[in-house]
């Protein structure tokens, strides 16, 4: 069954087909990486242009490395969030990409819906590398990879999502691809970082709570989230030290949880926040996994992208 | 060349179960001449998908012989195809499990059908970025000729005459719950 | 605006006059820039140029209280010029401009300015609507008295909300004395800070950042607390939200001298509108839910909300084709009011005839102390004719702009005619200059 998107601009959009298609091709795209030669012939010839508006090591990398093991060509665009203000629109500099027959743009931007504006305007192919706080569908995608890999199933899994849930492309698209593939979601933090609208925005119930020993009974995953500092400076949580004391996944917590419970973090984590050290390098974490998964689920994305017959 | 002789519906068996076990049978003879009694430590590597299943009756036949154990691997070839971004339906990406050291070993690729010869050359690619073998044999059931690539097969079960758009079906008892190779026409040219 | 206009009559239409209660087919004669005879069979002189008004309606010259002409400063989106034009084409012949220009129309010599280009290159009536604080800022008053004497009408920091609340009651207060309106844009700015959309199911959704709706009831509620304590006349424009309507149904009960007025596009569309990150619905306040649509339909109908105003908004295509939290808010309106009131209220949701005119002719003359918005023997020759069947496909502008979300739509009831100070400006969907 042919994959049938130009884009990948979140997971609202796919069915749960696409997503098992997504997960099934980056399985033996991971099985490459304990060869001595990573790359595959694939995509040769292809060319990934980067436009990152916003700063991030480890997602574009993550990017770069899978176009160059699929024999892509990889190139960064040197923009940051002022060009966004001044100068040169998003659109205009796709337009001008395109015309250098460039074959993918991955965009990360801070303004939700970027990167549909430029899936519109362009022919390439646009996958969304995360824009303001709508949607990180790669990110979610590696997240399902690796609880699958670790739990062997996603259906019926509990997976409690812990943290700035408001301001987060994470969780959103973490929602969506759990809901759609039968997971049960509980969105966890204190009140001004949990709307209400969670319980209902996502067409099927999420549970939302404020304890985090209630997210944590019985949860097969443990999903934590980065929080920002900034956020103390919008009246959002009074410290950090009260933000970890009651929300920060440490061993005590995650104690609450099944014994097998995974713990899992998109990155960069800000040890002692939201996530203790102890918890963040113990043998429940499968952090790093999520690393090296990332590159096996964006290569799939591409290769899919690619071939996929609109 | 020889027009084939099939039905022009159904089209020709040209081997059924008994022969293909005969065929594979010839195929582990080959091996065991080259290689001699102790197998010289070569490994099969079968393409996905007929052509693992293939490897993997040629092994149990060679160690019933030789007493050898012979370890097969199964290739994938889908990424290293030189079509795999405009063919109609994309395929999937299956497993590849080659689960012994390439390195200086001596290998058999096993296929089902050699036609083109372009999975061959997609498999020699892939094989390569695994590691350096000591050589390279390629096992095949079936030859239908119309080469476009000078690839050539150094056992071969089965040579057949074919028109360059006839269809060869391979059916194996464990993909297809049947033994039997076919030939017929390609139903579009029916009229 | 140049009168050399010869007489006018009007014949067989169907008159609505709100002020004077007239329901009927008559004909208007219009001499010198007045409305000299009104009734049935006029027999004009021989010369007299005549159109035939017969199924149509004829109403007084319409009124729109809330526009953005952008000049001066903003030329690229629009001008005094295409601006009237728009609004000539839309069956207007009269709008209140709103200050938010640059420079903001904040002292005499920018009111002056306003004037002056309205009268060499306006189509239709120019009310300049003055700031309330200098600059906007929300700091100081602006000179009231002069501006007033100069030819404001009505006071505001539209665009802005006047976030100091003593501020606001000093400007009602002090606006009192010359009897001129206050206009607010009920918003609280912290509550609405940054916000793209309103706040709901589809913002989380869409990862935008949401404006509640508090942000504009808490306002409103505030200045009808403050126009209890100066009794001055006060002007809610653009209200969006079910708790608005229910606030100033409530103070109007208590006697209060509030008006208010709502948008088109809010008894039209819902923030579902917003799907897709479409620029073309975005706008301040936004679009709201259903529940809000409701009631302001239901206020317009049991005539809580008082005008229709179109907040006409011209931005250009280029900075409306932005990423959605970048592109500016706004729509333009002044050529789909008409149509928009007659398909919504008068056939889908039964407003009558003369209600609806009312919201765009009495009901805006007396919220600014305008003249015109009713047809009187005597009073000036404002005249709009009205085509209440004619079906249209809502295409191309006249205004220097294109952003609205009802481009393809068709709509029913559009203006044929409009007569500014008794010369034909708009005929047939053709400018006459």
């Amino acid at each position: 069954m042919p994959f049938k998107h130009k884009d990948l601009l979140g997971i609202e959009g796919l069915s749960p087909e696409d997503i098992e298609r997504i997960l099934h091709t980056a399985a033996p795209f991971k099985t490459l990486f304990t060869r001595s030669i990573k790359k595959v012939p694939t995509l040769r010839g292809k060319t990934v242009a980067l436009l990152f508006y916003e700063p991030s090591t480890r997602t574009r990398t993550s990017f770069e490395l899978a176009a160059a093991r699929l024999s892509a060509d990889a190139m960064s665009l040197n923009v940051d969030s002022s060009s966004i203000k001044k100068g040169e629109s998003l659109v205009d500099t796709a337009l001008n990409l395109e015309a250098m027959k460039v074959d993918f743009m991955v965009v990360r931007h801070s303004v939700s819906g970027a990167p549909e504006l430029l899936a519109k305007s362009v022919q390439a192919h646009v996958i969304n590398a995360g824009d303001g706080n709508h949607e990180h569908p790669t990110q979610a995608l590696l997240d399902l990879f690796t609880m699958r890999e670790k739990k062997k199933k996603i259906q019926g899994l509990n997976v409690a999502i812990i943290g700035d849930i408001l301001h987060s492309r994470v969780a959103r698209s973490n929602i969506w691809a759990l809901t759609k593939m039968g997971a049960n979601v509980r969105l966890c933090g204190p009140a001004t970082l949990v709307p209400q609208e969670m319980r209902s925005a996502f067409g099927k119930s999420v549970s939302v709570t404020y304890q985090v020993k209630e997210a944590l009974d019985g949860a097969d995953v443990a999903y934590v989230l980065r929080l920002q500092t900034e956020r103390q400076l919008d009246h959002l949580f009074p410290s950090l030290r009260e933000y970890h004391e009651f929300y920060g996944l440490d061993a005590r917590k995650l104690a609450w949880a099944k014994k097998d419970c995974i713990v899992m973090h998109p990155g960069p984590m800000n040890r002692g926040v939201e996530i203790a050290s102890p918890v963040a390098d113990g043998p429940q974490s499968v952090i790093l996994d999520q690393v090296t998964n990332g590159i096996a689920v964006r290569m799939a994305v591409m290769y899919l992208l690619a071939g996929g017959k609109v | 060349m020889k027009r084939p002789d099939y039905d022009q519906e159904s089209g020709k068996q040209i081997l059924d179960a008994a022969g293909i076990a005969q065929k594979i049978a010839e195929l582990g003879q080959h091996i065991v001449k080259e290689f001699g009694a102790d197998g010289g430590g070569v490994a099969l590597v079968g393409i996905q998908t007929r052509g693992a299943h293939l490897a993997r009756r040629l092994a149990a036949w060679l160690t019933q012989k030789t007493g050898q154990d012979v370890p097969v691997g199964i290739l994938d070839i889908t990424l290293y195809r030189d079509d795999v971004l405009t063919i109609a339906e994309q395929p999937t990406v299956k497993e590849t499990d080659l689960p012994f050291d390439l390195e200086d070993r001596p290998l058999v690729l096993v296929d089902d059908v050699l036609f083109t010869g372009r999975t061959i050359r997609s498999a020699m690619n892939a094989i390569v970025d695994y590691g350096r073998p000591k050589c390279v044999r390629l096992a095949i059931l079936i030859d239908r000729g119309h080469r476009e690539l000078p690839i050539s097969a150094d056992y071969v079960g089965l040579a057949v005459t074919t028109r360059r758009d006839d269809i060869v079906d391979v059916n194996l008892m464990e993909v297809d719950g049947s033994d039997s190779v076919c030939v017929r026409p390609d139903p579009k040219d029916a009229v | 605006m140049a009168n050399g206009a010869g007489p006018l009559l009007i014949r067989g239409g169907h008159v609505v006059d709100p002020r004077n209660k007239r329901d009927e087919i008559a004909d208007v004669l219009l001499v010198d820039g007045r409305i000299s005879e009104i009734g049935r069979s006029l027999r004009p002189a021989t010369g007299v140029e005549v159109y035939e008004a017969a199924g149509k309606l004829v109403t007084p010259g319409l009124i729109d209280m809330h526009v953005h002409l952008r000049e001066p400063g903003q030329e690229e989106k629009e001008t005094i010029a295409t601006g009237t034009a728009a609004a000539a084409m839309g069956g207007f012949t009269a709008v209140a401009c709103m200050p938010n220009t640059v420079p903001a129309l904040d002292n005499v010599s920018q009111i002056q300015f306003v004037l002056m280009k309205a009268r060499s290159e306006g189509h239709v009536r120019v009310y300049p609507v003055g700031a309330i604080t200098k600059g906007q800022e929300g700091k100081e008053l602006t000179e009231i008295g002069a501006m007033f004497r100069a030819g404001c009408v009505a006071l505001s920091d539209d665009g802005l909300p006047v976030a100091n609340s003593n501020l606001f009651r000093r400007a009602l207060e002090y606006a009192h004395t010359f009897n001129i309106p206050v206009i607010d844009h009920c918003e609280d700015a912290e509550l609405f800070k940054n916000g793209v959309m309103n706040e709901g199911d589809l913002s989380s959704r869409l990862g935008l950042k949401g404006i509640p709706r508090q942000a504009e009831y808490i306002v409103v509620a505030r200045n009808i607390a403050l126009c209890e304590l100066t009794h001055a006349r006060l002007h809610l424009t653009h209200l969006s939200t079910s708790e608005s309507v229910a606030l100033v149904r409530d103070a109007k009960k208590r006697g209060l001298p509030i008006t208010a007025d709502t948008c088109p596009h809010y008894f039209t569309l819902t923030e579902d509108a917003v799907a897709g990150y479409n620029t073309l619905a975005k706008m301040n306040p936004p679009l709201r839910r259903e529940e809000d649509r409701q009631a302001l339909i239901a206020g317009l109908l049991d005539g809580t909300m008082d005008t229709i105003a179109s907040d006409h908004a011209p931005h250009t295509f280029a900075q409306k084709s932005r990423e959605f939290s970048v592109a500016p808010f706004g729509i333009i309106g002044l050529e789909t009011t008409v149509g928009l009131l007659f398909t919504e209220m008068i056939q889908k949701h039964g407003m009558s005839v003369m209600a609806a005119i009312r919201t765009l002719t009495e009901a805006p003359a007396q919220a600014l102390n305008l003249p015109g918005g009713h047809l009187t023997v005597g009073s000036i020759a404002d005249v709009t004719v009205i085509d209440p069947k004619e079906r249209w496909e809502v295409k191309t502008f006249t205004s220097k702009s294109r952003n609205s979300p009802f481009v393809g739509r068709t709509l029913t009831g559009k203006a044929v005619l409009t007569v500014v100070d008794g010369k034909v400006v708009m005929r047939d969907g053709k400018l006459l200059d």
